[in-house]
């Protein structure tokens, strides 16, 4: 039996009046890749935020439930939102990087957090490019600029920024769905050798790419969740007919 | 006529329009520089006025618009980025927003006049700041604020969500986001909108006269106690601009190179003006470049 690390029970969420979660029971193993598939709109995405309360920025949005990272309440009033994100990390559908070098991009973090020391900062970057596996790739221009990159080393570096804080979780929204595809073949291999360490939550516009990585899948349609199981079971012997008409290519 | 037709002579049009521009500019320059530039010299820009001999320079005058700038530009700034940072990133879509921004645009189509006026009743006499460069320098910060906010708020929204949201999915509370992501990102455009900020604020007149005054006491350019009524730094004492110079020398001035002095000022006023605007060209390609390696 495995460790869950995330567990969500009876998740709503309302945008103003419209609901976009009608209720979502769903829990994560650690160091375990779970996929979340469904068509655009299906909420997905917006369930992924949930998770690092990164929907609080969205005037209008009531988010009821019990949400757990362990024992802790994400949505309890006393939750330090800084340092739930800290252990909640998370990569965008767009690669985001700062406006600085690949070295201060990966650093920032823990820069803020208030390491100073050159030897640890040091070790962190090189860790980190290397677990992102674009290390080769920069080694030798760290102090350039992170928007010389293409898109997909951009991604990496966007990544490894996020591995540098050590976090426990990582949360990924279609990180690959605006590379090319042998930029999104190394970003999933490089997930594949991360999920030793993290629990990898990734959602994502591709089914195959799901069934390639992914240990778990969830499927969500119109704000619920259909079906969820080992992604093997669920590809090959889907219990709903909804999910079955999905994998199948019959909507979405 | 056909759409090709019609396409060449609006192409034919907007072009002479352009060009027309370009030459008035030119022409205006061309005239200012020619006449006044032989009159400048190193005598010139750095001796005191002379009221009623020739051979008078601009030297007190031209420290004078440098050192309002300075202090302008102290006061002005702090505000306009708090101002700015609030609109930009805090300011909720509400009814105090609305009067807030409101104000705003009024403020900034005050005829400069107008606001020299209000410095003139508030500073001047209210405060009993006298014709000072702290009066002068208050005045002008009413006139550069509403300009130099919209700036600020501007080059902030410029900044992608996408950053920010980098920002706070990294652990970094709303502050930390805005002074370390989304700051440093709209710098180059920050820092362009304060120096041609500075280039208006330098050769602004209207709003001095009331406010700054129009005379320039001799200077002891060896004393650097604030304190002292004769010393450069001192803020309490009436500074007249380069700006307000050119205007009085025009208005009253009974030198016999009343003229020439104009001129010879009028040119120096036009390059310094001209020099922060491609100052704040260069600057600002110079810091995006950096920025963005490209």
């Amino acid at each position: 039996m495995k460790t869950k690390v995330i567990t969500s029970k009876d998740v709503h969420l309302f945008y103003g009046n419209f609901e976009a979660l009608t209720g979502i029971d769903l829990d994560f193993n650690e160091h375990e890749i779970t996929a979340m598939i469904g068509p655009s709109g299906c909420g997905k995405s917006t369930y992924l935020r949930i998770l690092n309360r990164m929907n609080d920025l969205i005037p209008g949005v009531k988010i009821t439930g019990d949400i757990r990272l362990e024992d802790q309440d994400i949505y309890a009033p006393d939750t330090d939102v800084v340092a739930l994100r800290k252990r909640v990390g998370m990569v965008f559908q767009q690669p985001n990087p700062f406006p600085f070098s690949i070295y201060d991009n990966v650093v920032y973090g823990l820069r803020l957090a208030g390491v100073k020391d050159r030897t640890t900062l040091d070790a962190a970057v090189e860790t980190s490019l290397k677990q992102a596996a674009i290390w080769d790739e920069v080694k030798d221009k760290l102090h350039d600029s992170a928007l010389s990159l293409s898109g997909g080393q951009q991604q990496r570096v966007c990544i490894a920024r996020v591995l540098a804080v050590q976090p426990e979780v990582i949360l990924l929204d279609e990180p690959t769905s605006a590379l090319d595809p042998i930029s999104s073949t190394q970003i999933e291999n490089m997930l594949l050798e991360l999920r030793d360490q993290y629990t990898i939550i990734i959602v994502t516009h591709n089914m195959h790419q799901a069934s390639r990585i992914s240990d778990k899948t969830a499927f969500f349609l119109q704000g619920r969740l259909v079906e969820f199981d080992d992604t093997k079971k669920m590809f090959l012997t889907p219990k709903q007919k909804e999910t079955e008409d999905y994998l199948s290519g019959r909507f979405g | 006529m056909n759409a090709k037709q019609k396409d060449r002579l609006a192409t034919g049009v907007l072009y002479t329009i352009a060009v027309l521009i370009v030459l008035i500019l030119a022409s205006l320059l061309g005239y200012i520089l020619v006449q006044g530039l032989p009159h400048v010299s190193w005598h010139f820009l750095t001796s005191p006025a002379k009221a009623f001999e020739a051979g008078g320079g601009i030297g007190i005058q031209l420290f004078n618009s440098f050192y309002l700038l300075l202090l302008a530009m102290l006061i002005s700034v702090p505000i306009s980025l708090g101002a700015g940072i609030y609109l930009a990133e805090y300011a909720k879509a509400n009814r105090l927003t609305d009067i807030i921004r409101t104000a705003i645009e009024i403020l900034s189509s005050l005829p400069s006049v107008v606001v020299g006026l209000f410095g003139f009743l508030v500073f001047v006499l209210q405060f009993h700041f006298g014709f000072s460069i702290l009066s002068g320098a208050l005045a002008l910060t009413m006139f550069n604020l509403p300009l130099l906010t919209r700036n600020i708020e501007d080059s902030l929204r410029q900044v992608d969500f996408a950053q920010r949201e980098a920002g706070l999915a990294l652990g970094l509370s709303r502050w930390e986001t805005v002074i370390h992501v989304v700051i440093p990102e709209a710098l180059p455009g920050i820092i362009t909108g304060m120096i041609l900020g500075a280039g208006r604020v330098f050769g602004e007149a209207a709003a001095l006269i009331y406010t700054a005054g129009q005379s320039a006491p001799a200077l002891d350019f060896t004393d650097w106690n604030p304190l002292n009524i004769a010393s450069p730094l001192n803020i309490f004492r009436p500074a007249e601009t380069l700006a307000v110079h050119i205007w009085k020398i025009n208005s009253e001035g009974i030198q016999p190179d009343a003229a020439a002095v104009s001129a010879g000022a009028s040119a120096v006023l036009i390059l310094a003006v001209l020099l922060f605007n491609v100052l704040a060209r260069f600057l600002g390609q110079r810091l995006y470049k950096k920025m963005t390696a490209e």
